[in-house]
């Protein structure tokens, strides 16, 4: 299904460990451009590890990180530091969601978009694409992050990943804790950057919204990738998916 | 002034750059819609409060204006000294215990420049004595901040994320910039006299305000203003406050935390130096031991604070500053301990300081 030839980012037998702790025991992992990657799995499965690890906040310490770089060739991550992850074209939303509370919306964005020194530096039809799927951020834009409602929250955390052009975006359950119209919401706002070819590796827990945006799937376990294809075959096979995530995707609508 | 500050209007002040588009994309929506970032007043509020409560404490109006010039003025150059400290606690987890050794290594700095400075600064002349303060604070800025950046490098970086170890080698630092300073200029206390035009008061009705102060809470006022518009107005500012919030996000946005973090430890250092200079210029003379002593308050104004927050700094200094002048003339024996006491009630109605940095 996905047309491009070469994935846009590949792990190949990445172990990370976290003090005394071994929580990837090697990872393949393949995303293909332009489409939405989701990584699902049980809590604890390494999924939010394997996000920070890609982006450097945690070391692999066997493995390779390959990127494809905008120029053709590919870059090993896994010797930059995140600055430089980032700069490679990379945006992350952590699962905390990482707004600066204290500042604004506005001053949130303006950080984001890195080539901006001023707000009027800004690419304003980006803006305003952004604010079509997300109008609470003009709203509030110079209200301080921190007094936003989960939601607005994670709006402008994904917001801030997209301010500009990036190659990937890596997000870490961007629907956890968040009330059905939200989550709806949010689901709109992924299709809108699928439209716009954007590649995205998701982490979810909520299966009916990974159902309805994934194009490509993997699933992890005990820190290792047990299953990967594309999102239409796992929704079609029951058994497949009570084997991986131990329940139906039938039961969440 | 990092937290929550106005920022009123949606459009930036207006720019000499060409601007294709100059309404930026909000301006049409709806910041009407929503007050802005709305200040938290009760520190403020306490402030004043407790300068009005003094009034009648003390009786004489004229008095009471005596002290509160002099505790603002102090409080200004102790904020202007631990503005650097809160900062580079708030964005790197620092614990710089070294900070005094700036204060001291700038106050000593001016003993030496306006020692040649004599004709300019015994000329009755405000203008040759200002210029003469000028180019000692310029000196003693430019070299605190040139310490500041070999501090960082040998005694800071490798102890990164260590907190015992920070407390033990940059305290271990002033103990060895303090010995450092008695070989170079020697152990003995050196008089460091107000040039001509500075000394003495003016009236302003009976009270007697004494010129140097009104001059230290004008550089002071100066100094928090260009902070206050860095911190909010640049970009630097932005990632220093962002920083100070969340650094792993900072990185995950691509900028490099470590260097910002560089860039902040050495302009606090300069900024110690200025307040070395203002605080020797202050008490007349200089002994070794200024850093040292210093050192307490200043953490005793970054605590009040809120660790990381200028305007939590700011606060701090001028509460402090205030009570050590009000207490000083009530009740003296009250004013050795009256910034512990500070602390105490402080922390018992804010227990993270006056504006808490959120997210930490």
């Amino acid at each position: 299904m996905p047309e491009a030839p070469a994935p846009l980012l590949a792990l190949a037998g990445v172990h990370t460990r976290i003090g005394a702790y071994h929580i990837l025991h090697g990872v393949d992992l393949e995303v293909p451009e332009g489409g939405l990657t989701m990584l699902l799995g049980r809590n604890g499965a390494g999924k939010t590890t394997c996000l920070r690890t890609i982006m450097g906040l945690w070391r692999a310490s066997e493995g390779t990180v390959r990127f494809r770089a905008e120029g053709g060739g590919t870059r090993e991550l896994a010797t930059l530091d995140t600055a430089a992850i980032a700069q490679a074209g990379i945006a992350y939303v952590p699962e905390n969601m990482g707004i600066f509370g204290d500042l604004t919306v506005r001053e949130n964005l303006l950080l984001a978009a890195r080539g901006a020194r001023r707000v009027d530096d800004m690419d304003t039809a980006r803006l305003e694409w952004i604010f079509g799927f997300f109008p609470a951020l003009r709203k509030f834009w110079l209200y301080p992050a921190g007094k936003l409602s989960g939601g607005q929250k994670q709006m402008l955390a994904i917001a801030r990943a997209i301010v500009e052009p990036r190659r990937l975006l890596l997000v870490d359950e961007p629907t956890k804790g968040l009330a059905p119209a939200i989550v709806s919401n949010l689901a709109d706002a992924f299709g809108e950057l699928k439209a716009a070819r954007t590649t995205v590796l998701l982490v979810e827990q909520n299966v009916a919204f990974a159902t309805r945006l994934g194009d490509t799937v993997a699933v992890m376990d005990d820190g290792r990738i047990v299953h990967r294809g594309t999102m239409a075959a796992l929704r079609d096979d029951e058994a497949l998916q009570r084997r991986l995530l131990g329940l139906s995707m039938a039961a969440g609508h | 002034m990092t937290e929550r500050t106005a920022v009123p209007g949606a459009p930036p002040a207006p720019s000499p750059a060409p601007t294709p588009s100059p309404a930026p994309p909000a301006a049409s929506g709806a910041p009407d819609a929503l007050p802005a970032t709305r200040l938290d007043w009760k520190p403020l509020a306490l402030l004043a409060a407790i300068a009005l409560l003094a009034l009648p404490a003390i009786g004489s109006p004229s008095t009471w204006l005596t002290l509160t010039v002099a505790g603002l003025a102090m409080g200004m150059i102790v904020f202007i000294t631990a503005s650097g400290l809160t900062l580079v606690f708030g964005l790197m987890d620092v614990l710089n215990f070294g900070h005094g050794v700036f204060i001291a290594a700038g106050a000593f700095l001016a003993t030496t420049v306006l020692a040649p400075l004599a004709p300019w600064t015994q000329a009755d002349s405000l203008a040759s004595n200002l210029a003469a303060i000028f180019v000692a604070m310029l000196v003693a800025m430019a070299a605190c901040a040139a310490i500041g950046l070999a501090f960082e490098r040998v005694l800071v970086r490798p102890v990164y994320g260590q907190h015992l170890k920070q407390i033990l080698i940059t305290m271990g630092g002033m103990i060895v910039g303090e010995e450092l300073i008695k070989a170079i200029w020697g152990p003995q206390q050196i008089p460091l006299p107000l040039p001509q035009a500075l000394r003495g008061s003016i009236l302003v009705g009976d009270a007697a305000i004494e010129r140097y102060r009104l001059l230290a809470v004008a550089i002071g006022l100066v100094v928090f203003v260009a902070l206050a518009w860095t911190l909010s107005r640049t970009k630097i500012g932005l990632l220093i406050r962002a920083g100070v919030q969340d650094r792993e996000m900072v990185e995950s946005l691509g900028y490099r935390i470590r260097r910002l973090f560089v860039g902040v430890f050495v302009a606090g250092s300069g900024l110690a130096g200025l307040g070395g200079v203002l605080w020797g210029l202050y008490q007349q003379s200089v002994i070794p031991q200024i850093g040292a002593q210093v050192n307490v308050l200043l953490f005793i104004v970054i605590i009040i604070g809120g660790l990381g927050s200028t305007l939590g700094c700011f606060v701090g200094a001028m509460l402090v500053g205030l009570m050590a002048n009000y207490t000083g003339f009530l009740a003296p024996k009250v004013a050795l301990f009256s910034n512990i006491l500070l602390m105490v009630a402080i922390l018992l109605w804010r227990p993270q300081g006056v504006y808490p940095v959120s997210n930490r």
